[in-house]
């Protein structure tokens, strides 16, 4: 068994075993610490996928940046040794029936579906590459998403700042 | 790719991960513990994407490119549910899915 094959079985175990954990846990902190091993694992199966520049996005942004975002609207909203009290049996017959058909039809579709690989040269995912393409308008350029999305980011900033500050004149209309 | 794993094995993980995102989005009362189970479905179809363009179009990077934008996505949606949630518990208090029923502040 050679390392990377090892890696990938230690890696997804680790993923499958903290989401399920995140999910069940009945302190929200812990939850988040969960989400935050889960968030990292990930990161380590696309350095396992040659896609450094998605692993490094993926650890600052999620685990460095939402995670940090969970972890303080919690403390803004709960008491540290706050328990949840557990799902009604409906909730979670609903729940886990949903999930175990869910993933047997999509099972069931994927193992019985061959993929064939393809074996043309891998294209070097380097910042180059990255940046050439994001920023090109033309075949497989993707400069109008990307204008998008800073609109889009824009927008949820100034959304964000909106929706959450504090009202200092009740009366004057926003 | 890597040697010795096929691309089914990817695909089981991310599944798996994706349903227990959607087990944990019906299950929990929560609306702080229902946006961590909406990151794990997202990043579940992250993991699908890169897969998908590493085992069986290696030569393009589209499902890099639609990855990048998903996790930008993401991070445009946490901060406005967080603000949403933060403005919830000021006036109701508490953040359960159930007392938010009216539209209304």
């Amino acid at each position: 068994m050679s390392l990377s094959v090892f890696m990938f079985y230690l890696l997804s175990g680790i993923i499958l075993t903290f989401s399920v954990m995140s999910v069940t846990t009945r302190r929200i902190l812990r939850a988040a610490v969960y989400l935050l091993f889960v968030l990292v694992a990930t990161s380590g199966l696309y350095f396992l996928l040659k896609y450094e520049f998605m692993a490094a996005v993926q650890l600052t942004l999620y685990a460095g940046g939402i995670v940090v975002l969970i972890i303080f609207s919690i403390l803004l909203t709960h008491h540290i040794s706050h328990r949840f009290t557990r799902p009604a049996l409906m909730n979670l017959l609903m729940g886990i029936g949903t999930a175990v058909v869910g993933s047997g039809l999509v099972l069931a579709t994927l193992l019985t579906h061959s993929f064939k690989a393809n074996n043309a040269a891998e294209l070097p995912v380097d910042m180059s590459a990255i940046g050439n393409q994001l920023l090109s308008t033309g075949k497989n350029g993707y400069v109008l998403p990307f204008e998008l999305i800073s609109i889009l980011l824009l927008a949820a900033m100034i959304a964000a700042i909106i929706v959450a500050k504090k009202d200092k004149n009740k009366n004057s209309e926003i | 790719m890597i040697e010795g794993i096929g691309i089914e094995h990817f695909l089981v993980v991310s599944t798996l991960m994706f349903f227990t995102g959607i087990c944990g989005f019906i299950i929990r009362r929560n609306l702080i513990t229902m946006l961590m189970s909406i990151e794990l479905i997202l990043n579940s179809v992250n993991i699908n994407f890169l897969v998908f363009n590493r085992y069986l179009y290696p030569d393009q990077m589209q499902g890099h490119f639609f990855s990048l934008f998903i996790v930008g996505i993401a991070a445009a949606e946490a901060s406005v549910a967080i603000a949403l949630i933060i403005n919830i518990y000021r006036s109701l208090q508490n953040i359960d899915v159930e007392n938010v029923n009216e539209m209304k502040y």
